[in-house]
């Protein structure tokens, strides 16, 4: 028989992460002159399990930092060292390459071990000193066991460390020669070499063989410089200083004595190990694949969509006389709404899950800019969508970095502004109404409004000293444009604040930016509850009918003819409050053959995407309501035009238009009417 | 009877035994596809058009909540008149993981071809597509124009899938 | 009749591989979390076997021997520590709580069915 350990990886790699992100938290909040012992308990276990199970799956590498981590950690927590913010560094620096070697497994593919190697190196250093030459472990335990495995003819795993004599230490042939030696017992990994004139001059090596430790030293001898040799076995990356595989402290009752009869128990003791409560609620949750929660919804979304038929069908009913069925059938609505909102909320995740990245990221940045952040963060238990909490990352990332680097002054240039030295970035999220608003607000310098116009004139935008305050702050959107005059390690990359709004604007939302010179800048980012569910106002164009996101429409007019303006003899603009908006017919667009022609007898519907407004032309608006939104590429394609498609009450599929790429379109007519 | 020489490979893909095929006719045309893709048959139900596809595909409907593309399997091979009557059928497949509908002017019969008793069919694959045709077939008077449907909704011709997933 | 075993570990992967192990050798498993969640199946039935991790929130792996050994249905149950530490120190602690034996990890699956047999049967 044999067992695939394959099956466990996934919940090993869940686990993992979750330990890791947990290690990361606590470390960047400790406070390292009075470290909270349960705070450092904590990061030890996880630390800890980490170990445990990477070398029960066969990830030793992982194995081999936590061990190393753990030891620090344990010394840390018994108080044999303090806390220092190199250790945490260190910690957190491994927290990540354990990160990459996790994302490497999960990928099955190689990670440099490089990292990992220089890691362990680093950690080890912050150990305390072990007495040098002598091996824990090669000396056989005295404690006499009365029962004992013996390995057989097993290879052994050991780990060796020295120094090499000088003269090995200058002439790379010499290294070479001994490795050969090592070879011929065994197999050699190279787990740090030092690089010439290094300062910590000691090797470390796995050697696997058959061979007892004896024979390695007898090799080492030669080599090392005296007393520095240090030889352990290892089991399977934890230094096992032991080479008994289980043991048992008694000998085993006859088998059959094994405990049968024994009487039902009764209640529970009456204190068994002092804090032992069984804490109300602490593990009633469970791991749901994402697929299965998507099936859900898509089911849900099938019932909201039959309800809403039914609904339909019972309009031309007589009130009186069906006055039960349509009772019943209001209930079935609220029911089916309720029961649509509680299962949306499976999807829904804390957006904590994206905030906690943050407190490292300032951490880290403000050490690297010299300056002094503290970060605040509001209102973390807000839900939204795991689909969106995913893809807020990055763009919330981007906004942090800009305020660090850019918003927040050094504190030379805070206190001689009156400000405290250290400086504030608030992230903050809450819901209104369907909305989740994510702000990110700091108390720095505020934007340039001068060199924002400088700058914009440079990239040839139109941009009048008459300029509103907002509208020049919107002109940092704008693609290639960034304030900043060196283009730093932090927020340079290329990477413009025209990404973070599109990033923004592909979620369905919508960013703006307040800023006031010398108190701050405050980013505003408005975000849909759910990405399965959409705000639409349904349009009809001929005989179809289209869904508009409602977040991007802005007003509906019908248009007289002195507003329309023509280009190259076809109407293409129409003129509203003083400004051309360029027309979009959607019946021309799409092809619709029975759509009207009349722009004065239909409805334009302006809306505004991407800091672009435009009218879209269409025959009559239906009505707002919110619609499940469904994949044309579950069985079909991407077309171009459509973001997806939802199903009417009717059951007729409508198609919700994508309005990013309307907008494509509707920008080159603009620049020509400009 | 041996194999036909010169048989495309993949009649011999379905092991030697042959197997069903649900029949349609296209005008005055029978065509047999595999019965094993074919998940159901329905009326034909007005779709919904999709801007900037090709006309014989005819839009999407609502299968049970999915949404499914319909092809008119008429224009695509210039074969019969393009009415919706009330014998009109849409056949629905699962191609892979896939379900798409096309549309025939009226479901025949289910017939089982041995695949010895397919016959290559040259010339008529000009209007199909060389690569979709398994041969033709012969059932007592009738000659059947065996396709390899799956092959054929899978192919970028049909404009189904995207390019990148095609696979 | 099949035997029951409890298996005691925070960690979720290696509880499921315990679980998954002795389930296909024929034993019948419960999981708990951590030594709290142990003590509370143990409440519930007797097991013929307690395994249990060492490191845990909440109560740990000595904590918990230490418990079920004041539990009369629980004088005789053997009861085994996984552990990645085979210190002289843990082995004597865990003696003194009154542990059967212990079993290093990271182990083999096989390995596990093998020591389980030789304690239970």
């Amino acid at each position: 028989m044999s067992i695939d350990m394959r099956q466990f990886h996934q919940v090993f790699f869940d686990e993992a992460a979750e330990h890791l992100g947990q290690i990361e938290s606590l470390l960047v909040s400790i406070d390292l002159r009075r470290p909270d012992d349960e705070d450092l308990n904590a990061v030890f276990r996880a630390a800890h399990s980490i170990k445990g199970s990477a070398g029960t799956f066969g990830f030793s590498d992982m194995a081999d930092i936590t061990h190393v981590m753990e030891n620090l950690l344990d010394a840390v927590r018994k108080g044999e060292r303090a806390l220092t913010a190199d250790m945490v560094d260190a910690c957190l620096a491994a927290d990540d390459i354990l990160r990459a070697q996790l994302a490497g497994h999960r990928q099955e593919c190689q990670v440099d071990p490089a990292p990992a190697a220089a890691i362990i190196e680093r950690l080890t250093r912050l150990l305390p000193a072990a007495p040098v030459g002598q091996a824990p472990a090669v000396a056989a335990s005295a404690d006499p066991l009365p029962v004992r495995e013996s390995r057989g003819l097993q290879a052994d795993v050991f780990d060796v460390r020295f120094v090499p004599e000088p003269a090995v230490a200058a002439q790379p042939t010499l290294q070479d020669n001994l490795l050969d030696e090592l070879g011929r017992i065994g197999g050699v990994e190279i787990v740090y070499r030092p690089p010439p004139e290094a300062d910590d001059a000691r090797w470390w090596l796995k050697i696997t063989t058959l061979m007892p430790a004896d024979t390695l030293q007898g090799i080492l001898d030669f080599m090392a410089a005296p007393g520095t040799v240090e030889i352990s076995a290892t089991d399977g990356g934890a230094p096992a200083g032991e080479e008994t595989a289980y043991g048992f402290f008694d000998p085993l009752p006859d088998l059959p004595a094994a405990p049968v009869s024994v009487p039902a128990p009764q209640a529970p003791p009456r204190e068994p190990a002092g804090e032992a409560k069984p804490a109300a609620g602490a593990d009633t949750s469970i791991r749901i694949g994402v697929d299965k929660v998507d099936q859900m919804i898509n089911l849900v979304g099938e019932l909201v969509i039959t309800q809403a038929m039914l609904l339909q069908s019972s309009q031309g009913l007589d009130p009186v006389l069906h006055e039960r069925l349509l009772a019943s059938l209001g209930q079935l609505q609220r029911n089916t709404r309720d029961l649509q909102a509680s299962v949306m909320s499976v999807r829904m995740l804390p957006v904590s899950m994206v905030f906690s990245r943050f407190p490292r990221l300032v951490h880290d940045l403000s050490r690297k800019l010299g300056k002094q952040v503290e970060l605040k963060t509001l209102g973390e238990h807000t839900e939204l969508d795991k689909g969106l909490v995913e893809r807020l990352a990055d763009p919330l990332t981007h906004l942090i970095r800009n305020s660090l680097d850019h918003g927040i002054e050094l504190p030379e240039a805070r206190v001689a502004a009156g400000k405290a030295p250290s400086g504030l970035i608030t992230l903050s999220a809450s819901q209104q109404g369907g909305s989740i608003v994510v702000e990110v607000g700091d108390d720095g310098a505020g934007l340039d409004r001068a060199r924002i116009l400088a700058k914009a004139r440079e990239r040839g935008l139109p941009a009048p000293d008459s300029l509103s305050d907002e509208a020049v702050w919107a002109l940092i959107f704008e693609p290639g444009f960034s304030t900043a005059e060196i283009v730093t390690e932090v927020s340079g990359r290329g990477v413009g604040m025209d990404v973070v709004r599109r990033s923004i604007h592909a979620l369905g939302g919508r960013i703006d930016v307040k800023s006031i010179a010398g108190v701050g800048t405050r980013f505003t980012v408005r975000l849909p509850l759910t990405l399965a569910i959409l705000d639409g106002l349904s349009v009809r164009v001929g005989s179809e009918t289209y869904i508009l996101p409602l977040g991007h429409v802005t007003e509906s007019l019908q248009v007289s003819p002195d507003m329309i303006h023509s280009l190259s003899g076809e109407p293409r603009l129409i003129r509203l409050r003083g400004r051309y908006l360029p027309v979009v017919a959607l019946h021309r667009e799409f092809g619709v053959a029975d759509g009207g022609t009349d722009w004065c007898a239909g409805i334009m519907v302006v809306v505004e995407v991407d800091g672009v407004q435009m009218a879209l032309f269409v025959d009559e608006l239906l009505g707002q309501h919110q619609v499940v939104i469904k994949s044309l590429e579950t069985h079909f394609r991407r077309v171009k035009g459509f973001s997806g498609a939802t199903i009417l009450g009717d059951g007729r599929v409508a198609m919700i238009l994508d309005l990013q790429a309307l907008v494509a379109g509707a920008r080159r007519l603009q620049s020509v009417a400009a | 009877m041996p194999l036909q020489a010169g048989a495309p490979p993949s009649i011999t893909d379905d092991a030697a035994g042959g197997c069903e095929y649900l029949t349609f006719f296209l005008g005055d045309e029978e065509y047999a596809i595999d019965i094993l893709r074919v998940q159901e048959i329905r009326g034909y139900d007005p779709v919904t058009p999709i801007a900037g596809t090709p006309a014989f595909i005819k839009g999407v409907a609502n299968l049970r909540g999915t949404i499914v593309p319909i092809a008119d399997l008429r224009i695509k091979f210039g074969v019969g008149g393009v009415e919706y009557t009330p014998f009109t059928v849409v056949i629905i497949l699962n191609i892979g993981l896939r379900v798409v509908g096309i549309v025939v002017d009226s479901v025949s019969d289910v017939v089982s071809l041995p695949a010895r008793e397919l016959h290559p069919a040259a010339g008529l694959s000009a209007s199909i597509g060389a690569g979709f045709l398994r041969g033709l077939g012969t059932v007592g008077e009738r000659m059947l124009i065996v396709l390899d449907i799956e092959r054929m909704m899978r192919s970028p011709d049909m404009g189904l899938v995207d390019p990148d997933d095609a696979g | 009749m099949t035997k029951n075993v409890l298996a005691v570990d925070d960690s979720t992967s290696i509880r499921q591989m315990v679980c998954v192990t002795l389930t296909s050798a024929g034993y019948t498993v419960v999981e708990a979390a951590d030594g709290c969640d142990g003590l509370e199946q143990a409440n519930e039935r007797v097991f013929d076997l307690v395994l249990t991790d060492l490191n845990m929130p909440r109560m740990d792996g000595l904590g918990l021997v230490r418990a079920l050994r004041e539990l009369p249905a629980y004088r005789q149950v053997p009861i085994l520590m996984l552990t990645t530490e085979s210190s002289d120190e843990m082995k004597s602690q865990g003696r003194a709580a009154g542990a059967t034996g212990w079993m290093v990890k990271p182990f083999d699956p096989l390995k596990l069915i093998e020591v389980v047999r030789k304690v239970i049967g």
